[in-house]
């Protein structure tokens, strides 16, 4: 049993190496470079608590002396703080591996939550039709007409006003999560809810219904394997948009609060010192957020680009 | 025809209502309008007498009736914060937000509709590929931080450009514009850029992709084996047939402009809606925050309604019945 | 003069791993007023040819080889500038689907129009006033009120007349027509088949017709091209290829079309092609698995009985239930199947008879009327639990072999679905080995079962399907076009396998069809449809006979003449049933 699993995997691998997709990507070294990218940021955000030279979280281990010293590159620099500090004294380099960690987190927590929400919604309305369709899909359109940030905005100015502000700086991030994922989870619904009006119309799906499947049984094992196509592209462009979205709304004060700092807040905080000289509090969370965002665009365009056949 | 109308107008009208009810829910439910607006030794009895005269112990639909009427006559009662109606308010800073929008808007499609037809006509092409990067940047970098970048380069380094404000403004009556000077016009550059940047890349990217599948069409293949010329088959069928859905989603596109203005208006300390919202926020200043919801709503279900038209009548499919 | 000449051409796509050879050695010649026929089943490469000869190869697709000309000038490697004159000028093309054919936001005039302009110089009004007189030459009436007219406003058949007009525009010497009427129903082909004769005579136009349909050739072509991958294996005057075809591929081709006018015991086996028919291991019905439980009650009456029922359509919604429109898409239809035999439904398209079928399966609750099965009634059974009894015994095969499989499944888990479903079997490796069992038996080996849909061919994919159908041992097997899609060759195999089957199991069958001759070869009984409404039942042999509708005789009409067909390799049903065409 062992002996053939074996051989299959190899040839699954074999098959993967030699495929188009993998092809497509070895061909453009930009898109090896985004990955590269990507994985060594990724990396080191997920493990920001051992690999971050500093721990900046914790209030005890910053000291007001440490503030406001620039890159080590340059005169007044520290070896210490390779990027520079803040006005308060923490290491950015450490600020933004911890700001990365908080704003992937966030980014794929609110893709992955507002997928789950609306591919299950875009199934149920794609197959049962009906009313339940109608009223799903109008609930969409509302939901449509306002930006994303709108939502955001309003579901965290609603959490603010319900909660007083300890809870709320706790559950920040969660409040983050579904503030962000509730605003995108009308494109995974209507993309999977087209997939599945098609689907629905092919000939094995009636087949199923002829041999007497239960609605419940066909939408799960075979509608649901078929509609996941597409799905994979609107989630790193999703990705992307969360990130950003993230970092806008920690920008405006109104996202993760100061003491658990993504990018956007670290953004926020160094915009002050800006005129001021010490540009690279601002500066380098900034290019970290730009690169970061890049690189899981130029993925995402490939992916999309390679699983499209009508386009080689 | 007049059912897709009448069925148009009755979802806004559902729209509207909704927003009304959660921008009135907000007003209840969330902070005590009577404590926001007393003093700290205003006794009890005092603030009860006061909730009576402001009609807050009346039923809540009775209270909803009045918040529509109100809100039907720009009546949004007084900002916590400003002390002063919320209807005025707004009538001062809409202008600076609709003028910096308008610029946005123009800009995002004056420039991402000929790159993206660029682009999708001369898919391998050097320029195609510059056009092609500088959109990748575009949709990577959110919006506050290509403003920071500007202000960086124009206002800190060269010191080209101020980094705050509308520069002069004239006055025309109930429109205040920062147009007709020139220190107006250098103040509203960099944001609209900053604002329309997004929404430029995403035109781009539509039409680009939107002409490539036209341009695999059976139609298009068809024309070209009727001799038809470059030109023709460019611009006469494919743009014509590109454009019809583009111009929707553009339309949608631009109408979520005016709400990311919020954004552009912080980096830029703008005078505008869009940061008056903001603070309002932060304060829990609900007045400002229920109306600016219900003028938002307003605008996007207009613009849904617009869009919609347009589509009507640009697509000659919806418009007639098929097959004689 | 030729008017075309092709010689030995070859067109190549490179790819990532090796170069793709779509067609070589392709001599070909065509004079003015000849209409010439390219055909052979799909894949074979007669459009690659047209869109060569027109210059619209797909990229990367070019001319590797040969020459083409056209009146004695070389066109196959000329500059852009200089083809873009000659297309729509001296060469036209139209292709299969005319609603794709069309721009569907300009009217016709504006497209009439812009192509006339582009080839004379004409003005405006002068443009205008041709195009209605090239709506009037292709057949169109009322040609001024509908030029005006969007293309989505005209039905199939009047599109299909605009294309042909559209490509007329710069009257050209030579037009290629990619498979014309294969997207249009029967009726309509004739009538465009017609137009496409008349126009060539007149005008003295060169025509390549390409096409995968005997009947299209038989019945216009002067000449024909017999191709098969990628080569032309045969040619010369259509007359003598139909009626005494030399090469072995054409006449295994010209053996597997379904004869209108002959009944055969079996369809001929096109071993050129796909080599003999794979071994269908031989059992005992009685011992085997598929013969278990065949104890159904045998009831007296006829197996399935269909009364007065009537499948609506809702077309137009509305809160007002007086302005909603309803589509009746099956009218009062009644009709009784005996057990043991195949009952044939024919019509053409939107005749309702995929709704029957799909009433029956239980796929669709109809309006009114009922359903009897083995002696239950089916439309009075509320509930599914208690539909599922007949669920088994009742099964589907359907038209399209790509969309009727599951991709993501393996072939495995779909034919074992049902068996899984209605616990026919009492352990995980019985399962195994009734599917292994059914892939075999319907010609696919055992092996396939590991395998992913894509990875077999339309015919093979057929072939599961049936086995899927088979797996709950079924008695009574609804086939919904099953070989429309395929190839005439694989139609052939499929169909056999059809029969052989129901010889074994004591099937019953019915089986729908918009092929006459089909159906005479499959069928004990017919019933012809017509919007709705059933205009004659009988026997299939008096139907095609004695017709007793109008209907049926002008559906006879309109089967393609294929009295010339070689009758070589044929396997007659009773020497006496051949009908002498003279």
């Amino acid at each position: 049993m062992s002996v053939t699993t074996a051989s299959r995997t190899l040839d699954l691998l074999h098959r993967a190496v030699n495929s188009d997709l993998y092809h497509s990507f070895r061909s453009s070294k930009v898109v090896m470079l985004a990955a590269l990218v990507s994985a060594i940021m990724i990396l080191s955000a997920v493990f920001s608590p051992i690999l971050a030279p500093h721990n900046t979280l914790d209030l005890a281990n910053i000291d007001l002396i440490d503030s406001l010293i620039p890159p080590v590159w340059m005169e007044d620099g520290d070896g210490r703080f390779l990027l520079g500090t803040d006005d308060q004294g923490r290491d950015m380099l450490s600020a933004i591996m911890h700001g990365a960690r908080v704003s992937l987190f966030v980014g794929f927590a609110s893709v992955a939550f507002a997928m789950v929400l609306g591919v299950s919604l875009g199934l149920i309305s794609g197959y049962a039709g009906g009313f339940l369709d109608s009223f799903i899909m109008r609930a969409a359109e509302i939901q449509l007409s306002f930006p994303a940030i709108l939502i955001a905005l309003l579901i965290d100015g609603i959490f603010r006003g319900v909660l007083d502000s300890k809870t709320h700086d706790e559950l920040a991030v969660y409040v983050m999560v579904l503030a962000i994922g509730l605003s995108f989870w009308v494109q995974y619904a209507r993309t999977v809810r087209s997939s599945t009006m098609v689907e629905k119309g092919k000939e094995y799906v009636e087949a199923a219904r002829v041999t007497g499947l239960p609605p419940y049984l066909i939408v799960f094992r075979h509608i649901l394997p078929n509609v996941t196509g597409p799905l994979l592209v609107i989630a790193t462009i999703n990705l992307a948009l969360a990130i950003i979205t993230e970092a806008t709304l920690s920008f405006l004060g109104v996202g993760v609060p100061p003491t658990q700092p993504s990018l956007g807040t670290l953004i926020r905080i160094g915009n002050d010192f800006l005129f001021s000289g010490e540009w690279w509090i601002t500066i380098f969370p900034g290019i970290a957020l730009a690169v970061l965002v890049l690189a899981v665009n130029l993925l995402g365009d490939w992916l999309r680009d390679a699983l499209n056949p009508k386009l080689r | 025809m007049i059912g897709f109308i009448f069925k148009r107008f009755f979802q806004s009208f559902i729209v509207m209502f909704l927003v009304a009810l959660l921008a009135f829910t907000m007003f209840n439910f969330l902070g005590d309008p009577v404590n926001q607006m007393v003093g700290i030794d205003t006794t009890a009895a005092d603030r009860d007498a006061l909730r009576d005269r402001l009609g807050l112990n009346d039923p809540l639909f009775e209270q909803f009736g009045r918040f529509l009427g109100n809100a039907v006559q720009f009546e949004f009662g007084q900002s916590y914060q400003h002390k002063r109606p919320v209807a005025g308010l707004i009538l001062d800073r809409m202008p600076a937000t609709l003028e910096l929008s308008f610029l946005a808007a123009i800009f995002a499609l004056a420039v991402g509709v000929p790159m993206g037809v660029y682009t999708g006509l001369h898919r391998n092409s050097v320029i195609s590929k510059i056009f092609m990067t500088v959109s990748l940047v575009g949709i990577s970098l959110p919006t506050f931080l290509i403003g920071i970048l500007l202000i960086f380069i124009f206002s800190v380094q060269l010191q080209w450009l101020p980094s705050f404000g509308r520069g002069e403004v004239v006055d025309l009556g109930f429109w205040r514009t920062g147009l007709l000077t020139t220190s107006g016009w250098k103040a509203i550059i960099m944001p609209a850029v900053t604002l329309g940047l997004f929404q430029m890349t995403l035109i781009m990217r539509l039409v680009r992709s939107e002409m490539l599948e036209v341009l695999r069409t059976d139609y298009i293949k068809f024309a070209r084996a009727r001799g038809l010329s470059s030109r023709a088959i460019n611009f006469g069928h494919a743009l014509k047939n590109t454009l019809v859905p583009v111009i929707t989603i553009a339309g949608l596109q631009i109408g979520s402009l005016i709400a990311f203005a919020i954004i552009t208006e912080t980096v830029f300390q703008w005078p505008g809606l869009g940061l008056m919202f903001l603070q309002a926020i932060q304060v829990v200043d609900i007045p400002i925050m229920a109306a600016y919801l219900m003028l938002i709503a307003f605008f996007f279900v207009m613009i849904n309604l617009i869009v919609d038209m347009l589509y009507y009548v640009v697509d000659p499919r919806l418009r007639v019945d098929s097959a004689l | 003069m030729t008017l075309l000449k092709i010689d030995d051409l070859k067109v190549e796509f490179p790819g990532r791993h090796d170069t793709f050879v779509a067609v070589e050695h392709i001599h070909l010649e065509l004079e003015p007023g000849e209409i010439y026929g390219l055909v052979g089943e799909s894949g074979a490469g007669k459009s690659t040819i047209g869109n060569a000869v027109i210059d619209l190869l797909e990229p990367p697709g070019h001319v590797a080889e040969g020459h083409i000309s056209l009146d004695g000038m070389a066109i196959e490697h000329l500059p852009y500038e200089k083809m873009r004159a000659i297309r729509g000028r001296r060469i036209g093309m139209i292709f299969q689907d005319p609603l794709t054919s069309l721009n569907p936001l300009y009217t016709v005039e504006q497209q009439l129009v812009e192509t006339i302009q582009t080839h004379l110089n004409l003005s405006d009004v002068e443009a205008a006033a041709r195009a209605i007189e090239l709506l009037q030459q292709v057949g169109i009436p009322e040609p001024e009120v509908r030029v005006k007219l969007y293309p989505h406003q005209f039905s199939g058949g009047m599109r299909q007349r605009v294309v042909i007009a559209l490509a007329l525009c710069g009257e050209p010497e030579l037009i290629i027509a990619d498979e014309p009427t294969t997207a249009l129903d029967v009726s309509i082909q004739a009538q465009i088949l017609d137009l496409i004769r008349k126009l060539c005579k007149e005008r003295q136009m060169g025509m390549i017709i390409i096409t995968h349909d005997m009947g299209v050739i038989a019945d216009i072509t002067d000449n024909v091209a017999v191709m098969y991958r990628g080569q032309i294996v045969e040619k010369g005057p259509t007359q003598k290829i139909l009626g005494a075809p030399e090469h072995p591929y054409t006449k295994s081709l010209i053996s597997a079309v379904p004869r209108a006018d002959l009944r055969l015991t079996r369809f001929p086996m096109v071993h050129y092609i796909e080599g003999p028919e794979p071994a269908r291991a031989d059992f005992d019905v009685t011992t085997h698995w598929l013969g278990q439980s065949r104890n159904f009650g045998k009831s007296d009456g006829p197996l399935v009985r269909v009364e007065s029922l009537t499948m609506q359509f809702v077309t137009a919604r509305s809160i007002f239930p007086s302005r909603q429109k309803v589509f009746t898409a099956v009218d009062n239809v009644s009709f009784e199947i005996r057990e043991g035999e195949t009952f044939g439904l024919v019509g053409e398209s939107g005749s309702g008879k995929s709704t029957v079928a799909r009433t029956i399966a239980g796929l669709y609750r109809p309006a009114a009327g009922a359903i009897h099965f083995a002696g239950g009634e089916l439309t009075a059974i509320k509930g599914e639990k208690l539909l599922r009894p007949y669920r088994q015994q009742m099964q589907m095969i359907f038209q399209d072999p790509y969309s009727s499989l599951n991709s993501r499944m393996r072939v495995l888990d779909i034919v074992a679905e049902p068996i899984r479903f209605h616990k026919l079997a009492s352990s995980r490796d019985e399962v195994v080995e009734i599917v292994e069992d059914l892939l075999e038996h319907v010609g696919l080996g055992r092996a396939a079962a590991r395998r992913f849909p894509h990875e077999f061919s339309g015919g093979q994919r057929q072939r599961i399907s049936i086995a899927r159908a088979l797996a709950t041992r079924p008695r009574f097997l609804i086939c919904d076009e099953p070989t429309s899609a395929l190839d005439v060759s694989i139609q052939a195999q499929i169909l056999n396998l059809l029969k052989d089957l129901q010889e074994e199991l004591g099937l019953t069958m019915l089986f729908i069809s918009h092929d006459l001759p089909v159906i005479r070869q499959m069928c004990d009984r017919v019933a012809v449809m017509r919007r709705g409404k059933i205009c004659e039942i009988a026997e299939t042999e008096q139907l095609f006979e004695a017709p007793g509708h109008a209907y049926t005789r002008h559906l006879l009409e309109l089967m393609p003449k294929l009295e010339g067909l070689s009758r070589e390799g044929l396997q007659l049903a009773d020497e006496n049933v051949i009908r002498n065409t003279q």
